[in-house]
């Protein structure tokens, strides 16, 4: 049996599934959540990457390309904003951030 | 001859706004020279026009002379339509607005606002020629609202007494209820043909005959009945038929100047001007023409009467005026449209004469207008007498005089007509030419003859009027007087209106009359014969017995039909309808729209409660904002996972 | 077959990881662990022969952004022991929608795709073919104005990542250049006149 398009779609279903239920379960800590959407992105590049060789598509992979410049700097900003909170409240607890509170 | 047009027009305009905003500077003397300078003009200008399209044939002159604005086909256009109806009209005000500008100079001597009075009669003069000129309903309307703004200001023209300004408010107000319904004919002349040009739309005025429209669901009105019904209610408005009449014996508050000018002679009679202007579009329409006839029927006997129980000297000669208003408008109604303007041409004289005369009364008597308190004055001011009574005996239609003349040539044409409500009317006139005689002759015996009713120190400085009082009158006693018969035959049976005046072969009850019609002088002698005059000579004959053998039998009369005299006293109760019912309810309709509409509904219902509403909302709504980052990542996801499910379980 | 096995046995790998990720006490194994699945990404994405987002992957990834993470994790004093407070509260709920994002992608792959050849593998690509050239060929003519994006947003990033952390401490002596050049001569030096004093 070889490995079909649907291995590789499931696979990466089961990656953002999985980083669905860290979301879930880190609530609290920033870093963490950080992480996981990290690790959800990874599951969409996956599919963009598995269409784009089954379909003999190269712009799945200019995609991810895209999507990999957006999630660094994503990442960076997130982590520049979580030193400031850091900085400023010494903690970066989800709960101690309340400050939008309606 | 644009720009002879243009002149007329614009003369007096020009000579209103120097003397309005540079009175100061020219004084006077400078004004009343500049303003009188124009309106000679104007007038001379006009005598030209009219001597050219009746004397020498010049043809009709129907153009545009500036397009004001051309939005999606609807042109907005300032254009003069002059035929032989326009130029009889000019010459009527520019000579009648002449007159008044020379006696004014005389009556306002003393005056503080001489100058602001002069501009404004000029602005008078401009509006009323831009009416009566035009060629376009949306300048008929400029010049319809022009002059009942010149006529608010002059009727609250002495602005400190307080009975003037509540007098032009309730002219003003009075007439944005005709104006209303005026503007709604032109409205739907525009919406019906899509051109506000009168050629045009009179050469579509029959297509309109065939259509309906529905104003109340499930009944058909015919659109011409409707237009010419709504421009009709305008002209009632304007030339006060009842029940809009209200405006004009109030207005007598204004400078008697201004009274004769405007609420005897030109502005009132814009609406009788209009009808017959508008022939084209009346005569197709039955049911207009025999509206017309009924109001103008109401409005000549019912008014009429209620100048017996006047004592304002003014008032007496404004319900007259409103009276006669009425002839004028039987005349549309029974489609002859030729007679009411020759009432009106010969009314302009002998009223403005009348005006006058009573304004030179007024002067001689220190602005005492009180009738009870006057009397002999016959000896005083013997100029003033004997044109008060030519033009008396004008208003009574004496044979002869030029009233006679209009008077019953409109009488016969009533009762040739055929048209729906034409036999009421004939016997309302009728009945009216006693009234009228009565009234006439009670205010002519009251004032000139009699006892001395004044006091003393009136009677020792009472005088005839200056030169420039009493020049006006004997100028318009002339052509009261006389000028029937010389335009009796031209304008009635002549043709002299030609094409201006259009006319249905089978109501056209001038045409009929004219097959009997043997000259001016055969008509006095048939008028001598007719019912007219003997009624008319009755009215004279009570008024005398009544009013200057038994001085004490009047308020016998009086007490005696006590009930009747109430009513006419209190005028219909007109007035009191007006406040109690009309005002009234207006107020407390606004008081339910402030109150519940706008303060209840509007105020805290849709703007407080809308903001309370959305506070009340967000209070609830606030406990699901936690500001905790990870309740909206889940309900992000939560959205997701069911948005998926959703898509997959429907597609 | 070599392939399958292959494929099986780095997507175990990097199942395995990722719930490291999540499930890991201390944030530096949670760093580790997305190491690791990003390791194993980049060799199953070399099985779909995207070779250059691969390295791109790895280098980028693993080599920039992951140690930002780490070291992130390493400067800040974290409380992990409250922060790992209520871990068991919301796990069922995270399993569980876990579960049906799960299902759901599996429906759509497995039914809702039937007309898609679903495990039908193209032809490999021949041995001198370049996926790196083959981007680029196409990222600088087709895409290069959303090149020219990320570009900027990668400065913006870079700007903003600043601006955020950079920090004043109070009493630190520097430069400050406007005033610098704006000075003038009169602000510095101020000439006096004055009497001269006389001999006795």
């Amino acid at each position: 049996m070889s490995i079909g398009l649907s291995h590789y779609l499931l696979l990466s279903a089961i990656l953002f599934s999985i980083s669905v239920a860290g979301i879930f379960i880190n609530r609290k800590n920033v870093i963490v959540l950080l992480m996981c959407i990290e690790l959800m992105l990874l599951a969409v590049n996956f599919n963009f990457i598995a269409f784009s060789h089954y379909l003999g598509d190269l712009s799945g992979q200019i995609f991810v390309f895209f999507i990999l410049t957006v999630a660094a700097a994503e990442s960076a900003i997130g982590l520049a904003i979580l030193i400031l909170l850091f900085r400023n409240r010494a903690s970066i607890n989800v709960e101690d951030m309340d400050g939008m509170r309606g | 001859m644009e720009n002879i047009y243009l002149t007329i027009v614009f003369a007096p305009l020009l000579a209103a706004i120097v003397t309005g905003l540079f009175g100061r500077q020219i004084g006077r003397a400078g004004a009343h020279w500049l303003t009188i300078l124009a309106v000679a003009l104007s007038c001379g200008l006009s005598l030209y026009v009219l001597k050219g399209i009746v004397a020498d044939g010049d043809p009709v002159f129907n153009g545009s002379v500036y397009t004001w604005a051309d939005i999606d086909g609807l042109h907005m256009e300032v254009g003069f339509l002059i035929d032989r109806l326009t130029a009889l009209m000019m010459a009527v005000v520019s000579f009648v607005s002449l007159m008044v500008h020379i006696y004014t100079i005389g009556y306002m001597r003393d005056d503080p606002g001489y100058q602001r009075f002069f501009s404004y009669i000029s602005l008078f003069t401009f509006s009323m020629l831009m009416l009566v000129m035009s060629n376009n309903f949306l300048q008929l309307f400029f010049g319809w609202e022009a002059v009942g703004l010149v006529s608010y200001l002059l009727i609250g023209f002495w602005y400190k007494r307080p009975t003037a300004i509540v007098a032009n408010l309730k002219a003003f107000l009075v007439n944005r209820v005709g104006d209303f319904g005026f503007i709604l004919g032109i409205a739907g002349i525009y919406f019906y043909t899509g051109t506000l040009d009168y050629s045009q739309v009179f050469q579509q005025a029959p297509t309109l005959t065939s259509q309906t429209m529905q104003i109340l669901p499930g009944m058909d009105w015919q659109v011409l009945s409707v237009i010419c019904i709504c421009l009709f209610i305008g002209a009632m408005g304007k030339s006060a038929q009842v029940p809009l009449h209200v405006w004009l014996p109030d207005s007598m508050e204004g400078p008697t100047p201004i009274s004769a000018l405007i609420h005897a002679a030109t502005m009132v009679t814009a609406g009788i001007f209009m009808v017959s202007r508008m022939s084209p579009l009346f005569e197709l329409s039955t049911t207009a023409l025999g509206f017309v006839l009924v109001i103008g029927a109401m409005t000549a006997f019912f008014m009429g009467l209620l100048g017996v129980v006047q004592n304002d000297i003014k008032r007496v000669v404004a319900y007259s005026t409103i009276s006669q208003l009425g002839y004028m408008t039987v005349a549309l109604g029974a489609s002859a449209y030729a007679a009411g303007i020759f009432h009106l041409t010969t009314h302009a004289f002998f009223k403005a004469l009348l005006f006058l005369a009573a304004g030179s009364v007024i002067i001689a008597m220190h602005h005492e207008q009180d009738i009870r308190k006057m009397g002999g004055l016959r000896k005083y001011m013997p100029v003033t007498y004997w044109t008060a009574v030519v033009g008396s005996l004008a208003l009574i239609g004496f044979p002869g005089f030029s009233g006679f003349f209009s008077k019953d040539a409109l009488i016969e044409a009533v009762h040739l007509s055929q048209a729906p409500g034409a036999g009421v009317a004939y016997w309302a006139i009728l009945l009216s030419v006693f009234v009228t005689a009565l009234y006439t002759f009670r205010l002519l015996f009251l004032t000139f003859h009699g006892k001395e009713r004044m006091d003393r120190h009136t009677r020792e400085q009472l005088k005839e009027s200056p030169l420039v009082v009493t020049v006006p009158l004997v100028l318009l006693a002339i052509p009261s007087a006389i000028i029937g018969w010389f335009t009796i035959e031209p304008l009635l049976f002549g043709g002299f209106f030609g094409g201006s005046i259009s006319v249905l072969p089978a109501q056209d009850v001038l045409a009929r009359l004219g097959h009997e019609f043997h000259g001016p002088a055969a008509f006095v002698l048939h008028g001598i014969k007719g019912p007219a005059f003997w009624l008319s000579i009755a009215g004279v004959g009570t008024a005398w017995w009544v009013y200057l053998k038994n001085p004490g039998l009047s308020t016998k009369i009086s007490r005696r039909i006590n009930r009747l005299y109430e009513l006419l006293v209190n005028k219909y109760y007109f007035d009191d309808f007006n406040e109690k019912i009309v005002a009234a309810g207006g107020r407390a309709v606004g008081r339910i729209l402030w109150q519940i509409g706008d303060e209840k509904i509007i105020d805290g219902g849709l703007v407080n409660g809308t903001a309370n509403g959305i506070g009340w909302i967000a209070n609830r709504v606030r406990g699901i904002q936690t500001g905790y980052l990870y309740h909206y990542a889940f309900t992000m996801i939560f959205g997701f996972a069911v948005l998926a499910a959703w898509l997959l379980l429907s597609g | 077959m070599f392939q399958s096995i292959l494929f099986y046995w780095i997507a175990f790998v990097l199942v395995v990881a990722a719930l490291g990720v999540i499930s890991a006490r201390n944030p530096v194994h949670s760093v580790m662990f997305l190491v690791l699945a990003f390791v194993s990404s980049a060799v199953l994405w070399m099985l779909l022969e995207a070779e250059f987002l691969a390295i791109v992957l790895v280098l980028v990834y693993v080599g920039a952004v992951m140690v930002l993470f780490l070291f992130v994790v390493m400067m800040l004093d974290i409380n992990v022991q409250r922060l790992r407070e209520g871990w068991t509260r919301y796990a069922p709920l995270g399993i569980g929608v876990a579960l049906v994002v799960i299902l759901e992608i599996a429906h759509v792959v497995w039914f809702k795709a039937q007309g898609f050849s679903m495990g039908m593998a193209p032809q490999p690509a021949p041995a001198d073919y370049s996926n790196t050239e083959a981007l680029g060929a196409v990222l600088y003519t087709e895409y290069v104005y959303p090149l020219e994006l990320a570009a900027v947003l990668l400065l913006v990033a870079i700007i903003a990542a600043i601006t955020l952390t950079m920090r004043q401490r109070p009493g630190l002596k520097k430069q400050n250049i406007a005033k610098q050049i704006a000075v003038r001569a009169e602000d510095r030096v101020r000439l006096v006149k004055m009497k001269s004093e006389k001999e006795q």
